[in-house]
């Protein structure tokens, strides 16, 4: 299909075959090669600062000694990540819209003008990663708690003899032990690089927002099935499924050298 | 030790402040969203309302379930949930189970799975497979696509693995068959793991709504989660770049508020199970061998 002018109508077997001029349609419609960039800017960023916070949130989780407190903040911060993005960006639209409460915050607080989160380009892509920061830090710090919980605690005693400050501890002991993990995570996370999460756009973006906004998914969404350009649309989607494929073997292998992880 | 030094009680200080306000962001909005579903619309109009209810009153419940359409998709959800987790767990609990044994081909057929995983057609083929194997429109559309994922079967098998082979040895012994071992050795005995699987799967169906938008082409047919995004998220949306018929858009947040509300009711109140087992199971998945 992604190799025809593909027609409904036609269907796989009578549609004229077009070779690879979809796939040259690609890099030649502005609106393409704009959701390409703006699919790598949002992911790249997700994934930076999605592995970097959980880290840091799960080391700081870790040093609270009040089991009571520490449970109750990881039941709350888990919780985001089972809402849907439709839920979610339903108390965005509101929490964030220019007389929602997170702008009647800031204009009591600063007496500035309201922020226009969702509509203005310049914002859109910030909001976009912080918002899935939010959704996904506390699911994320759960394998770094359990590294964590792991860590022979001998390690700590033989530091604190030694005389290491907690910072020292931290940075020399825990640090360390966590490192095969977060190289897993890291080099697994290289597979989603063209996953800017279609579920969290498609429920947050409008039109206003699609010049920094629209990532390969929703465009290919809106291409193919608002605009009938189907052969075009699998040909994008295509594009993406074997670029990532490629990523994510890769990612594998690399995964298997550096920190001899399986998946089965 | 540390714990005593002024520099750590400073920073414990600030650490229990920092988490606490990372927790609490995690849980108003939802609060938030509670308040105004009970409140006036003078008062969400006004920008009163803020994790307590102003001008209580019960009208967006009410509104809401009198909404057939609502009380339908609700219906539509329910039953996709329970059916597509009772068809994913018997598939998934079956394949897990004679994938945690080594036999001929076993890697291949592994593989295969995972690169299902991996690896996906994209949007407009998955569409047609739909539509021409006569699914579209109908409940089978939401529940067979998703049925067999290949994360939650490693999930399972990796459970079934720790099961010791010495307990399947001694049934063998005793003249049990493999079904047999399978329905009373591997299935009581990875009750956590079914546990944490199945939860996944019904939150994921109960959330899941691009899969009715694309399927169902009669909006009665949506399951809740799609005639939310309809209501909520298009209609605001519209209005958004249309610019300011915010006040109409606002008479209706506290309606908006309530179906939100109603339909994450579900996900809060298995929530608890859920965390009881998804900790265990994640752990489980990611770090082994």
């Amino acid at each position: 299909m992604a190799f025809q002018d593909y027609k409904p109508w036609l269907g796989l077997t009578g549609s004229q075959w077009i070779g690879l001029d979809n796939f040259d349609r690609i890099f030649q419609y502005e609106g393409a090669t704009q959701a390409i960039v703006n699919t790598l800017i949002i992911a790249v960023s997700k994934i930076v600062v999605g592995i970097f916070v959980p880290i840091v949130m799960a080391i700081l989780l870790s040093e609270v000694r009040n089991m009571g407190i520490k449970k109750s903040i990881q039941t709350l911060v888990y919780l985001p990540h089972f809402l849907s993005w439709v839920t979610v960006a339903g108390m965005m639209i509101d929490l964030l819209g220019l007389d929602g409460g997170i702008n009647h915050m800031i204009t009591s607080l600063f007496g500035t003008e309201p922020i226009y989160f969702l509509g203005d380009p310049s914002l859109f892509r910030t909001t976009i990663v912080v918002s899935d920061l939010w959704k996904s830090f506390g699911f994320g710090m759960i394998v770094y708690l359990a590294t964590i919980a792991g860590v022979d605690p001998s390690y700590y005693e033989a530091a604190e003899i030694d005389g290491a400050t907690r910072r020292q501890q931290i940075w020399h002991v825990t640090l360390p032990c966590m490192m095969p993990m977060i190289i897993v995570i890291a080099t697994l996370s290289l597979g989603s690089i063209l996953d800017a999460g279609f579920d969290q756009i498609f429920n947050l973006y409008n039109p206003l927002v699609y010049s920094t906004g629209d990532i390969i998914d929703t465009y290919v969404y809106r291409s193919s099935l608002l605009n009938g350009q189907y052969g075009f649309g699998t040909a994008v989607g295509l594009f993406k499924s074997v670029i990532s494929f490629i990523l994510i073997v890769i990612a594998y292998r690399l995964a298997y050298k550096l920190a001899n992880y399986r998946i089965f | 030790m540390y714990h005593k030094t002024k520099g750590y009680k400073l920073f414990s200080w600030f650490n229990y402040a920092l988490l606490i306000l990372a927790g609490l962001s995690c849980f108003l909005p939802l609060l938030h969203l509670l308040a105004q579903s009970f409140s006036s619309k003078a008062a969400i109009t006004g920008n009163l309302v803020s994790f307590w209810p102003v001008g209580f009153n019960t009208d967006a419940y009410s509104t809401t379930f009198n909404n057939d359409n609502f009380t339908g998709s609700m219906m539509i959800s329910i039953i996709r949930t329970i059916l597509g987790t009772a068809i994913s767990m018997f598939i998934l609990t079956t394949a897990g189970y004679a994938l945690s044994k080594q036999f001929r081909g076993r890697n291949v057929l592994m593989w295969v799975f995972v690169f299902t995983m991996l690896f996906n057609g994209g949007l407009i083929p998955s569409y047609i497979l739909v539509t021409s194997l006569g699914m579209k429109g109908t409940i089978w559309a939401l529940v067979l696509p998703g049925a067999f994922g290949a994360y939650n079967l490693i999930l399972l098998m990796n459970f079934f693995k720790t099961i010791p082979k010495a307990l399947e040895e001694a049934a063998f012994i005793d003249g049990a068959s493999f079904f047999v071992i399978f329905r009373s050795v591997y299935l009581p005995l990875s009750l956590p793991g079914l546990a944490t699987v199945s939860l996944f799967i019904m939150v994921g169906h109960w959330n899941s709504w691009f899969d009715g938008l694309l399927y169902m082409s009669n909006p009665a047919d949506y399951p809740l989660a799609s005639f939310l995004q309809t209501v909520v998220v298009q209609s605001n949306a519209q209005s958004m770049a249309m610019s300011q018929s915010e006040v109409e858009a606002m008479a209706e947040q506290s309606i908006k508020a309530a179906q939100i509300f109603i339909s994450t009711l579900p996900i809060i109140l298995v929530y608890p199970f859920l965390q009881r087992y998804f900790v265990k199971g994640i752990v489980l998945g990611a770090v082994k061998e």
